[in-house]
């Protein structure tokens, strides 16, 4: 019930604002702020409530919807889907905050939209029946199209058409997919119900994947980022880059790799490399970058690079890394978008050139910059480092997969650095010219929406237990569901004598260890 | 010693951090409170950093606890936790000791500056990352101190921020940095998948173990201990990475002391020194000592033909911190950390004079610019002579008792490397000496309207500087009385193995043949720069290779940084992105818009034609039915 709570609470917002828009903007955007933080403290009912000893799902309703179809209202979460619900309704109402006075026409209908796409996210990361998943996963386009078509840049309709398209191609083949899995499930769309092995895993599994890889997105199928982000306005990218991009990888996670383990052992040869290519290349790209959102939304490309990664290296560190590093993600990047939009607003630029010498000027602005800065490029201590080097140390000691891999994904942590420092020093340092001079500090306003932000930021990078021992269960069981025999015929012996050895010598300094005790006692 | 006590020697920078940094803007009028916090937070840190060692020297046993779990998981675990004996004792007493000396001098040195308070919360979170660093009992735990430091070092060096010389300084730090972390972090890996951990204690006794090497063989070790060094390099600014450590002068004086000097560059130092088991087993100290004398002898070289005052201390940093590497590299470790600490104090005390120098210059660095100071800045002239006496290897003062240990047991690993290292003492004398002669004595070429500004510094600046000059003369006499039987040996004993050489030879000649090599280079300096300037041009083709740091930045630049950027720009954004990906993306779009076009014709809304259209269908159908089944 508390989690149908938490889906439906934002809709009710939609319809209260429909109804009552004639009440002005101050009335639209109250109720707005008001329902969107309380679904975030009703979703913290979800966070305390959470039994951590168990990986079996949660807070579960299940309801008939058409039983003729074999569909069924089923939701509920566990400790993956816990972290992407808590991330949507912490990130929607700073978004609703963040929006208060940048929305020049058709508030109404912006906060509706804002509100609405949150009941399609919250909805896609807890539904536990096919459809039902489907059902949210394609509504939730709907909102997102007007508020880049609507309330986006110049080339808004393209980029709005292109986003629509690119994920409506995938979706296409995910509905394929579903509907050979419902036939498989004695017709059937309950996910929980699904046990494998399946027929025509590969293709199932390539349904899937390519409809998530086009969301995350990986490497070749990213152009559509760049263009969304861009035209998006400021609250836009921060729920694209903050929650949309997470649908992507949650979805590989949820589906793919438990679905369809062999398909998923034989993919991985060809899966890793595009995430490494996506890691390296991004980077490179997103440091000649012109433009500050296009600079960021590059550096989306990247870092998404390595949560497929670490979701591929099929252990538990480099999956529990990949998913703390989607809320990191989400907190960074969603921050840098919001502190390029504070900045927008006051110049009407987001171009490089014209920035310089804003640390003298904006010096709150500038601070809370570099700390999310560094936490992008993974300091330790802050948010990024926990979840990268969780990944990467998955992926050298256990991984699937061949550990030059790893060792090109490491070189990524190097140009990470180069990529925002170059920018913060172009935007930051520097002599101050007429124009940027006159540029206002944040207001109270803007300091409020980035506190909690840089709060999170911290305390992940200080103290990521609470964090990780939510979703160890879970994520135990996709490692076991993942980790079934090697596929006949599967490429690289080297890669199997490589995880052979490395477990082997954790193995054996672990059996040391004991032994060692033993003798001392 | 308690984790209370550790507790609080670690964070009381980090509380002084967030007083000037939280409450900077209520501080700004009241630099001297600002700057006394930041001073007092490292005091506390000192005067902890006396208890611990009082207590292991006291024959405490090393202190190794838990404070929390950081990241863990079901198969790995990686704690905060910390770990002081003798090695970490000697690093605390230097970072803060040094440490609380540069925040005083500070005091004065950045009175008016803009950014005071800014810039005491940096250094204050400075030492606090420098702790962690040395604090920790595992390798993440001196990763994060690493990188912490990095990023104060990168904000420091940056600190006058309008400045684009000095922004790019701090940017080519990082990023220089962060390859030689690089290598670090694959290094940490490598060790996790051999011993299943990364706290120090397990993995030494794990690799001391006999079983280990039948197991796993040394080759993983090479492996993890060489990926190591790689960190090293970066940090302590070693070929082929130190190429950001000359830039990073572009920071505040006192800041290229404490950062660039005494602490942070050593770092990489103490990471091998403290992986000493590792390196043993492996035997890759001989790729560490080789890198470390040829780095302290190219870069004594550069520093020969150098005109600012601060270069010249920068190159001599680089040189100097090739010696230690030179004494870890051969198994000397605690000769290498001896030089540490002495260079610490002597060079830490150079570059606060050369502050004191650029105090009363109006920042002025170009020594040719200079002359004659003698007179005027009386105290400056003698403690700046204490310290490039001692780095001289003068005998008696403290660089002559570790540089000598450091050649002496070189000399039982290869003379050959004995040799450079001797060749590079002489070049040291001569242009630590090059610099006294030509910036302190002779006439003065001081502008008129500097001249008459030109004054001693005040005592919160020379005070620091008058305490420093008693332990760059002293402390080697006090700590290395002995040589392989010193105080200092003794105290570090219980942290490092065994060294693979027998120090042979006559402890005695050894130290006659250093003395006369530093006075040789002493004189050669006296000879030619008593009463004369550096020339303005080269003179030569070797002059201008020096002078222009044989153009390795501009190797770099040639060769890595602008094939990337423009490689990034014009080939994988415009080409491959855009042109082909998104080319393919769209041109999809394209090639549907086409048919659907193509295909729209046929709906031209004559009914003659779709009646043509369908008789001549039905037609085709019985045909093919008549003709082909």
């Amino acid at each position: 019930m508390l989690l149908s709570i938490v889906i439906f609470l934002p809709l009710l917002g939609v319809i209260a604002i429909a109804l009552l828009r004639g009440l002005g903007a101050s009335a639209i955007k109250g109720i707005a702020l008001v329902i969107g933080l309380l679904t975030f403290i009703v979703s913290l009912g979800l966070y305390t409530g959470f039994d951590t000893t168990t990986a079996t799902f949660q807070n579960v309703t299940q309801q008939a919807w058409i039983p003729g179809l074999g569909t069924s209202y089923h939701i509920g979460i566990d400790g993956i889907s816990l972290w992407l619900v808590l991330l949507t309704t912490f990130l929607t109402p700073v978004c609703i905050l963040a929006a208060w006075n940048s929305v020049e026409k058709g508030l109404s209908g912006f906060m509706m939209s804002l509100l609405a796409l949150e009941t399609g996210m919250l909805g896609v990361f807890c539904a536990l029946d096919l459809f039902l998943f489907f059902v949210f996963w394609e509504s939730m386009l709907i909102p997102m199209y007007f508020l880049i078509g609507i309330w986006g840049g110049e080339r808004r309709i393209y980029a709005t058409v292109k986003f629509v398209l690119y994920t409506m191609a995938g979706s296409a083949l995910m509905l394929v997919g579903i509907l050979a899995l419902y036939f498989q499930n004695n017709n059937s769309f309950d996910l929980t119900t699904l046990s494998g092995p399946f027929e025509h895993s590969h293709l199932l599994f390539l349904a899937f994947f390519i409809a998530f890889a086009i969301k995350v997105p990986l490497f070749p199928f990213h152009t559509w980022l760049p263009d969304a982000h861009v035209e998006a306005p400021t609250v836009g990218s921060v729920i694209l880059a903050g929650v949309l991009l997470k649908m992507g990888t949650y979805g590989i996670i949820r589906f793919c790799l438990p679905l369809f383990p062999d398909a998923a052992t034989e993919f991985t040869p060809l899966i890793v490399p595009l995430a490494v290519i996506g890691i390296i290349y991004g980077a490179l790209v997103a440091m000649v970058q012109p433009d500050l959102k296009k600079l960021v939304a590059y550096s989306s490309v990247s870092h998404l690079g390595f949560v497929v990664l670490g979701l591929f290296s099929k252990n538990p560190a480099g999956i529990q890394g990949s998913v703390l590093q989607m809320i990191n993600h989400g907190l960074s990047t969603g921050a840098l978008f919001l502190l390029v939009g504070m900045i927008y607003e006051r110049r009407h630029s987001r171009m490089i050139v014209d920035f310089g010498g804003l640390a003298k000027g904006m010096p709150i602005f500038a601070t809370i910059f570099m700390i999310v800065t560094l936490s992008s490029i993974g300091l330790p201590g802050l948010n990024g480092f926990v979840g990268e080097y969780m990944i990467l140390f998955g992926s050298f000691v256990q991984g699937a997969f061949s550990k030059i891999y790893v060792v090109l994904a490491t070189a990524g942590v190097i140009l990470a650095a180069v990529y925002m420092l170059w920018m913060f020093q172009r935007v930051m340092f520097g002599t101050l010219d007429k124009t940027n001079e006159a540029l206002p500090d944040l207001n109270a306003r803007e300091i409020v929406v980035m506190l909690p932000i840089l709060l999170f930021i911290v305390w992940i990078g200080v103290y990521p237990k609470p964090f990780l021992s939510k979703m160890e269960k879970s994520v135990g069981l996709v490692v076991t569901q993942v980790q079934t025999e090697p596929a006949v015929g599967r490429a690289g012996e080297q890669i199997l004598q490589d995880t052979e050895l490395a477990l082997h010598g954790t193995q054996r300094a672990q059996n040391e260890k004991i032994e060692k005790e033993a003798e001392t006692k | 010693m308690t984790i209370e006590l550790i507790v609080v020697l670690l964070v009381a920078p980090l509380i002084g951090f967030l007083i000037n940094g939280l409450l900077g803007k209520w501080l700004k009028g009241n630099e001297q409170l600002s700057g006394w916090i930041g001073s007092l937070a490292v005091l506390v840190s000192l005067v902890c950093s006396i208890i611990a060692f009082a207590s292991l020297h006291g024959g405490a046993a090393p202190f190794d606890e838990t404070l929390y779990e950081w990241i863990t998981g079901e198969s790995f675990a990686f704690n905060i936790g910390f770990r002081v004996d003798a090695l970490t004792s000697v690093m605390l007493l230097v970072i803060t000791g040094v440490g609380f000396l540069i925040h005083v001098y500070s005091i004065g040195y950045m009175h008016g500056d803009e950014g005071y308070t800014r810039y005491f919360a940096y250094l204050n979170l400075f030492v606090f990352a420098m702790l962690i660093l040395v604090l920790g009992n595992n390798y993440l735990m001196m990763f994060v101190g690493w990188e912490g430091v990095g990023l104060c070092s990168y904000l420091l060096i940056g600190f006058w921020y309008e400045k684009q010389t000095a922004t790019d300084a701090g940017k080519k730090a990082f990023i220089v940095n962060r390859i030689g972390d690089f290598g670090f972090l694959l290094g940490m890996f490598t060790l996790f998948a051999a011993f299943g951990t990364l706290d120090f204690a397990s993995i030494f006794e794990a690799a001391e173990a006999d079983n280990f090497q039948k197991v796993f063989g040394a080759s993983t070790l090479v492996i993890a201990t060489l990926l190591l060094f790689v960190g090293a390099i970066g940090k302590s600014a070693q070929i082929p990475l130190y190429v950001w450590l000359p830039d990073a002068m572009e920071g505040p004086t006192p800041v290229s002391a404490l950062i660039h000097a005494a602490t942070m560059v050593t770092a990489g130092v103490y990471m091998i020194a403290r992986s000493a088991v590792l390196y043993n087993i492996a035997h890759t100290g001989e790729v560490v000592a080789w890198i470390g004398v040829l780095t302290a002898f190219f870069a004594a070289t550069i520093a020969l033909t150098q005109n600012d005052i601060k270069r010249i201390l920068a190159y001599s940093t680089v040189s100097q911190l090739g010696y230690m590497f030179l004494g870890v590299g051969v198994g000397a470790y605690a000769s290498g950390i001896f030089h540490l600490v002495t260079h610490a104090f002597f060079k830490g005390l150079m570059f606060l004079t050369a502050g004191s120098v650029m105090h009363a210059m109006a920042n002025e660095l170009d020594m040719r610019k200079m002359g004659g100071l003698k007179t005027k800045m009386p105290i400056t002239h003698w403690t700046f002579l204490v310290g490039a006496l001692a780095i001289a290897g003068f005998p008696f003062l403290s660089g002559f008792w570790s540089k000598d240990e450091i050649l002496h047991s070189a000399w039982g690993s290869s003379p050959i490397i004995y040799v450079i290292g001797l060749v590079t003492a002489f070049l040291t004398a001569f242009y630590m000496f090059r610099l006294i002669f030509v910036t302190f004595y002779g006439e003065s070429r001081v502008e008129p309207d500097v001249d008459s500004h030109l004054h001693e510094s005040p005592p919160v600046m020379w005070v620091p500087l008058a305490i420093l000059a008693i332990p760059s003369a002293l402390i080697g006499l006090l700590l290395g009385w002995g040589g392989h039987e010193s105080w200092f040996h003794h105290f570090t004993k219980s942290v490092f193995p065994e060294a693979h050489h027998d120090a042979s030879g006559n402890v005695i000649l050894f130290m006659v043949i250093s003395s006369i090599v530093g006075l040789a280079g002493i004189a050669f300096a006296w000879s030619r720069y008593r009463e004369r300037t550096p020339s303005d041009e080269p003179t030569n083709a070797l002059h201008r290779l020096l002078a222009n740091k044989y153009y390795v930045d501009e190797m770099y630049n040639a060769l890595i940084v602008q094939p990337i950027k423009n490689g990034s720009h014009y080939l994988l954004w415009r080409i491959v992105d855009n042109g082909i990906i998104d080319g393919i993306v769209n041109g999809v779009g394209t090639i549907i818009r086409f048919i659907g076009g193509t295909l729209r014709r046929l709906q031209t809304g004559l009914v003659q034609v779709y009646i043509v259209s369908m008789v001549l269908g039905i037609v085709l159908f019985l045909a093919y039915y008549l003709f082909f089944t």
